[in-house]
């Protein structure tokens, strides 16, 4: 697909349950106990519920990139800045934009959030195919360039 | 305690008791409902990039082992030096190398880059840390290199 800066992708909203929050501790073996004990997240950590841990976060991140790409698309870096956490209730919606591309690689920019109010910021690349021959998994050495 | 005396200062964790398996990749994709027919596909042999932390931390309960050690040790060596008891990941960059294949084991090595000084925020008072994370598997091949700013504290 022909790519330029600015260009959004399709939002994403997801309606975060309970067992997505736990789920998603359980498969990143994350037991720190706001992942799973409500009584802990609210007496403790002083939110109101249990909340996405951060392997998790990333993991939804790659999923809404990769549902844009296709399975072309390869995750390459991310940095992400978590400024709320999302806890079990939450609307999690994520936007992303176009912020660069350069030779089979493509930077954007997602922002999750949660009633309008951002919850995670992110910079994400992703390896996209340069052309048809072009297989982002494929590619080692000086040819990754993450 | 002196935080120069920490940063710089290195930990090799032991390997991940799990290899990387099929079974988890799956649940990996369970969880974030992801339907990337790549990972579905049963010839597949790779993880999902962003799966990478997956593969470091160590079961919860084996038989005969009187230590548990945490993922991400010296985070908990920071906390415990400080007596900072609670923490929060702020801000989390991974950058991903080779994939991380069926079979493979992973073992992490940590580094503090930086501590701040005491400052307070909403949570409580405690310090600001970073730590890198490089993750090879069993050949030492890399597979990614994490870095962690985390916030720890007491109320």
């Amino acid at each position: 697909m022909k790519l330029s800066t600015g260009d959004t992708l399709p939002p994403l909203e997801v309606k975060i349950l309970a067992r997505h929050v736990v789920m998603g501790a359980s498969s990143s073996r994350d037991w720190q106990p706001q992942h799973h004990d409500t009584h802990w997240a609210v007496e403790r950590v002083k939110v109101k519920d249990i909340f996405l841990n951060t392997p998790n976060q990333a993991g939804w991140i790659e999923r809404y990139l990769t549902d844009w790409t296709g399975p072309s698309g390869r995750l390459a870096k991310v940095r992400f800045k978590m400024k709320k956490s999302v806890c079990a209730g939450d609307t999690l919606r994520f936007d992303g934009t176009v912020a660069g591309v350069e030779d089979g690689f493509v930077d954007v920019d997602v922002l999750l959030t949660v009633d309008g109010e951002v919850a995670t910021e992110c910079r994400a690349k992703i390896a996209v195919p340069r052309d048809t021959n072009d297989d982002p998994w494929q590619r080692t050495g000086d040819d990754w360039r993450p | 305690m002196n935080k120069e005396e920490w940063i710089g200062r290195e930990r090799t964790d032991p390997p991940g008791d799990i290899v990387c398996e099929r079974g988890y990749v799956l649940h990996w994709l369970e969880a974030t409902e992801n339907g990337n027919p790549k990972f579905w596909d049963a010839s597949c042999d790779i993880a999902p990039p962003s799966s990478l932390s997956v593969w470091m931390r160590p079961l919860q309960f084996v038989p005969g082992r009187e230590d548990t050690f945490m993922p991400l040790s010296l985070h908990f060596d920071l906390k415990e030096a400080f007596d900072l008891p609670d923490g929060v990941v702020s801000a989390n960059e991974i950058t991903f190398h080779a994939p991380v294949r069926l079979g493979d084991r992973i073992t992490t090595t940590q580094q503090v880059r930086d501590i701040s000084d005491e400052k307070t925020t909403r949570v409580g008072t405690g310090r600001f840390w970073t730590i890198d994370v490089t993750h090879r598997n069993q050949d030492g091949e890399l597979k990614g290199i994490e870095t962690y700013e985390m916030f720890s504290y007491k109320r």
